[in-house]
């Protein structure tokens, strides 16, 4: 592409191994590799949305973003608006803290990511606190306005979160998400446990809060449907790394990777006339502690050959109607873009 | 009434009450449906509308606080005709209907099995019980079904315990528990919600399988609309309680009469159909179960909604297989 896109974040080979421990000594015998070498852009003002069934490790690559969890190895940058670069992993907790204003997430569970003790003004003015508002006057205006923004009620603000409903707590942890002003929020599955009348009151409010704040989001959900309706870009992970990455539209229309066909062609779509052959995947998805050699999905993949079982596929840039697509397989028949 | 061949089980009228507090809150309301042989029945709705109400009533598996308030649940065996709400809770003949000829999978198949037994043996006790195969015979039976199911090393992995069972298996096992008897009926609580997409493709073509083999009458509760077009032959959408409309999948999808029905439709993303889609959400939420809304339970919800909402709507036939349950619905049809 001619343009230079602005990146926001830039991650670099990236690896979370989490340690199994055994024995009395609780020496480590093996590694979970949640996240294994994942390379990812995150442009500013994008949607990316990351997809794949639960254990592929998406949720553990966006908290290890926000250092949640820490990653083991590779590089996140972050890139400001001042195009100043800075390296997160590997900063200290004092020094992470300016990045924290920036970055922010938006949970899965509505109902146990709000302290339950606290009224919505308490949980929400605790970052307020944190980043500068000393004035408690200040902090209640502001609260106030964001509650307003996600559709809320200003006086809500001094009740406790069991007199919300699930989609009403969502919004307020959007609010809690954005009372900082980030510029990237980390949406991990913050739909999908909503209700389908609720999810899509709470979709087209992200969509609203994205275009008047400018914000980037990383949109994590195994719900391909929805990332199809929201995201920019979309990047299917398979047990800890990328298989696919490229423009919504193209992922739909020209399905280079064989998981992202059995997927994609997996979801039930609510539309009599439009019934497509659904390709049955073998077996579970392996276990992240001793992934099968070569490509992780040569196990369950119905178009497997000898040449997956021994290498590991690199995740190479094709280019199709002349937009980049990235893939990570050995049967594409296509020539790689230079 | 002659009993007619093909119905497995009829619900007229049903009400189901809670009680807590001293406030009574109707979960199931009125509802009316057939279930027929080799057809699978969907029922739709949200959370709380009384969906999981009205299969745990069925089921006799409602808890101590609540009462069947009214109507009948008639189950066709044969050529006896049994009125499983008469039937005491925990009876002798209750208990003999309950697993053999009805079964029930469950939403969540880690809580729904016991983590202390194994799977073999929750399965075995069905047979136990309900049939006279001896010990030996049973392990047999036990293992071809889990077979049947698509687990590999069946013969080692009965005698493993649920944990060791991936989410799909585990699910796997429940469907192997309640096919063991060769039900009439199987009902699906929200069987694939709590499993990726994967593993409910798989799950969906062994319920397809089980239902072309067997003729088993299936009720496959979901919220999705995705698994309805996928699977029904019959819908039912529900709202707080009632049934709205219900109808032939083809008659309720291609021409949803209820504005609730529609609304559903309108607020979920389609797969295929790009950025460009216009995607609804429906106004509000839904009530508070002790503080209804008079008449029609939709009306506040409702763009269609006017004076004559606030007494509740009788069914009305769009067609002779497609019911609804809304006064404007000659309009809301021609629109």
């Amino acid at each position: 592409m001619s343009k230079e896109k602005d990146i926001v974040l830039k991650l670099k080979d990236v690896q979370v191994y989490f340690p199994v421990q055994a024995g009395i000594f609780k020496r480590t015998v093996a590694h979970v590799k949640a996240v294994d070498g994942v390379n990812l852009n995150i442009y500013r003002g994008e949607v990316l949305g990351l997809a794949g069934e639960s254990g592929c490790g998406k949720t553990t690559l966006g908290k290890a973003i926000l250092r949640l969890v820490e990653p083991t190895a590779g590089e996140i940058i972050y890139n400001s608006t001042e195009k100043e670069e800075t390296e997160l992993r590997g900063l200290s907790k004092k020094a992470m803290d300016p990045f924290r204003k920036k970055l922010q997430i938006i949970f899965q569970d509505p109902h146990s990511s709000l302290n339950p003790a606290f009224t919505i003004f308490g949980s929400l003015e605790e970052p307020l606190k944190k980043y500068g508002v000393k004035k408690r006057s200040k902090r209640r205006e502001i609260i106030g306005d964001l509650l307003e923004a996600v559709n809320m009620r200003r006086e809500y603000m001094d009740r406790y979160p069991h007199e919300f409903s699930g989609g009403q707590r969502q919004r307020i942890g959007i609010a809690r998400a954005l009372c900082i002003e980030p510029e990237v929020i980390i949406c991990d599955e913050a739909v999908s446990a909503l209700d389908v009348s609720i999810q899509a009151q709470v979709l087209q409010l992200l969509m609203k809060l994205k275009k008047e704040k400018n914000l980037t989001y990383l949109f994590i959900t195994h719900d391909l449907s929805v990332t199809e309706y929201i995201c920019d870009r979309i990047a299917v992970m398979y047990l800890g790394r990328l298989v696919e990455l490229c423009k919504s539209e193209e992922l739909y229309a020209n399905t280079l990777h064989p998981y992202t066909e059995a997927l994609l062609s997996a979801i039930p779509v609510a539309d009599l006339d439009k019934k497509t052959k659904r390709i049955i995947l073998e077996g579970d998805v392996p276990s992240p502690v001793n992934p099968p050699s070569g490509c992780p999905f040569h196990p369950r993949c119905p178009k497997a050959k000898d040449i997956c079982k021994s290498k590991v596929p690199p995740l190479k840039r094709y280019s199709i109607n002349g937009n980049d697509h990235y893939a990570s397989c050995h049967l594409i028949d296509l020539p790689e873009a230079v | 009434m002659s009993i007619q061949k093909d119905i497995a089980l009829s619900v007229k009228n049903l009400k189901t009450y809670f009680y807590t507090n001293n406030r009574c809150n109707k979960a199931v309301n009125g509802v009316s449906f057939e279930i027929k042989k080799g057809k699978t029945l969907c029922i739709v709705g949200e959370s709380g509308c009384g969906k999981s109400v009205t299969a745990a009533t069925i089921m006799q598996l409602l808890p101590t606080l609540s009462r069947i308030e009214e109507g009948e649940i008639i189950f066709y065996k044969g050529d006896e005709k049994i009125n499983i709400e008469k039937l005491p809770r925990n009876g002798k003949e209750m208990r003999n209907i309950r697993g053999s000829d009805i079964a029930m999978i469950f939403q969540d198949p880690m809580t729904a099995l016991n983590p202390v037994y194994t799977v073999g043996f929750q399965i075995g006790e069905n047979l136990k019980y309900h049939t006279d195969l001896n010990k030996k015979e049973i392990r047999e039976k036990t293992i071809s079904l889990l077979r049947d199911m698509g687990i590999p090393l069946p013969e080692k992995r009965v005698d493993e315990y649920p944990h060791s069972y991936s989410g799909g298996m585990r699910q796997r096992a429940m469907i192997a528990m309640a096919m063991a008897c060769n039900p009439k009926i199987l009902i699906a609580d929200e069987p694939t919600t709590a499993l990726d997409v994967t593993i409910q493709a798989q799950i969906f073509e062994l319920m397809a399988k089980l239902k072309k083999d067997y003729d088993t009458a299936i009720m496959l509760i979901t919220h999705d609309m995705g698994v309805v077009a996928e699977l029904a032959d019959n819908v039912a959408v529900m709202y707080m309680g009632n049934i709205v409309e219900s109808g032939s999948v083809g008659d309720v999808l291609r021409r949803p009469t209820h504005p609730y029905t529609k609304a559903l439709l309108d607020s979920v993303p389609v797969l295929g159909r790009g950025k460009d889609q216009n995607i609804q959400p429906i106004k509000g939420s839904t009530p508070d179960p002790y503080d209804r809304p008079i008449g029609c339970q939709f009306a506040p919800r409702c763009n269609w909604a006017d004076h004559s909402c606030e007494l509740m709507p009788e069914i009305s036939n769009v067609t002779s297989t497609h019911e609804v349950r809304c006064h404007k619905y000659k309009e809301i049809f021609q629109y």
